[in-house]
């Protein structure tokens, strides 16, 4: 029943997901949280370009992100992320566009977080003597990021859902296979479930293990 | 009394600790501070009373900076208050805060809330900051609570806490802002007799209160404020017994006697 898969490295093409999702992951949970910095900021210029990123870059469809590293950055500005081969090129640069756009909301994530700690932490931080990044590092972000894991999961979920959009650049991962078979095969519903299946696979265990580590790491007032 | 006070400081500056002078301050339309003119000495415990809005708790926090002023100066051992950045953490951790609603942090538990400032303020080493947290915590009494969160505490241990984490830091000057206004009746006493320790030891106060018997005992001189202003500052004797204005009359016949 399931011979139409014969020949095609499913799982390797969701290993790419995967990883895409990873380094993605990571990459736009540092980026998104020193956005965040920057848009609690007592400097006015850093406030204005972590207001300004956000809004900007939240609101162009990552499809024209994605196509963007490719055909600009590479095509015309040169930049090969230290590739030499054009598939590694493809994916770095698929991460990269994914980390830009996955910040954005990252950062939107944090910020709300930050507003659930109350002031008077960040006082009595800054009435021991701590500077504001002291008291960001060690007092608010710690406090903002547990009260944020649920939205932060929604937030990568949607990453893992959103790495199919670098096909469009032609990185290996699972929707370009799918593309493939789909144009090979005739079972096309069935390559399709077997797709959906692949990525709620990935992303409900995502789901419930951050929502069972947001509740027992939530900080009690 | 005051030699814990002047053994740590070195007594070439003038006597004034902390002094204000014709400070203003404003909430929008609102003249929350109108010409403040107070000196407080090294080792004095200076209790400021008065009706809600007159501005004490506002004047408590200009102190550190955690309101900014309109006009006028503050100095602090000589040194004017810096505007924000290093110089004013700096200063800040010279001045202990403790407010009226805890303020522990919430995600560590008691004895990291008390060494945070030394680790990371003072650098000090991480075993020098935990014994010295540890005998902080004895002598507010809670050196058994420790290892728990704040959250597991009683409103009373948590601020005994919080003054254990003031005193951390060794400061020149210790700011109470309304420290028993959030406490449950039973807790009140076991907070105020941590600060009147603290006030026999020679410790720099300035507390912002309701507790009228606090004032009596522990302090050396009464500031009354109203609607921004200092209306009358006195001993407490003197200000209990006798106050001179006729808004200090009314506001103390309102809470002394029913």
């Amino acid at each position: 029943m399931f011979d139409f898969l014969e020949g095609y490295d499913v799982l390797g093409a969701f290993w790419t997901t995967v990883q895409l999702t990873v380094f993605s992951g990571v990459g736009s949970l540092v980026w998104g949280i020193l956005l965040a910095g920057m848009r609690v900021s007592p400097v006015p210029l850093m406030r204005g370009f972590g207001t300004a990123y956000v809004n900007i870059v939240r609101n162009i469809p990552l499809t024209i992100i994605i196509l963007f590293t490719s055909l600009g950055l590479a095509d015309i500005f040169g930049v090969t992320m230290g590739a030499e081969d054009f598939k590694i090129q493809g994916f770095r640069l698929a991460v990269l566009g994914l980390i830009a756009y996955t910040a954005a909301f990252v950062c939107e994530a944090i910020r709300s977080g930050i507003n659930t700690v109350p002031l008077g932490q960040a006082e009595a931080a800054r009435a021991i003597g701590l500077s504001f990044s002291q008291t960001l590092r060690l007092i608010v972000l710690p406090q903002a990021l547990r009260s944020v894991i649920g939205p932060l999961a929604n937030v990568l979920i949607a990453l893992t859902k959103n790495t199919t959009v670098a096909a469009a650049i032609g990185v290996a991962e699972a929707a370009t296979l799918m593309k493939t078979m789909i144009e090979n095969e005739a079972q096309t519903v069935a390559i399709g479930a077997v797709f959906a299946l692949g990525f709620v696979v990935l992303t409900l265990p995502t789901g419930l293990l951050l929502g069972w580590l947001g509740k027992r790491l939530a900080v009690k007032r | 009394m005051t030699e814990v006070a002047v053994a740590k400081e070195d007594v070439a500056a003038s006597d004034d600790l902390v002094v204000l002078k014709s400070v203003n301050k404003h909430f929008g339309a609102l003249h929350v501070l109108q010409e403040i003119d107070l000196t407080i000495g090294r080792g004095e415990v200076v209790v400021v009373i008065g009706p809600s809005g007159s501005g004490k708790s506002t004047l408590c926090r200009t102190i550190n900076r955690l309101e900014t002023i309109d006009s006028g100066s503050i100095t602090i051992d000589g040194k004017p208050l810096p505007q924000e950045g290093k110089a004013l953490a700096r200063l800040r951790a010279d001045v202990g805060m403790v407010f009226q609603s805890f303020n522990l942090f919430a995600h560590k538990t008691v004895l990291e809330n008390v060494m945070l400032g030394q680790l990371k303020v003072r650098k000090t080493d991480k075993k020098k900051a935990e014994e010295q947290a540890r005998a902080l915590l004895d002598r507010v009494g809670v050196g058994s609570q420790a290892d728990k969160y704040p959250a597991q505490l009683s409103g009373g241990q948590q601020q005994r806490v919080a003054i254990a984490r003031a005193l951390a830091m060794d400061p020149k000057v210790m700011l109470f802002d309304e420290p028993t206004s959030a406490l449950d009746p039973e807790m009140i006493n076991e907070v105020l007799e941590v600060m009147q320790q603290l006030a026999r030891e020679g410790m720099t106060m300035v507390v912002v209160t309701h507790e009228m018997g606090f004032a009596r005992s522990a302090a050396n001189r009464v500031v009354f404020m109203a609607d921004g202003r200092i209306i009358e500052q006195a001993a407490p004797e003197q200000f209990f017994s006798n106050p001179r204005s006729d808004r200090a009359k009314d506001f103390l016949s309102k809470i002394l006697h029913h």
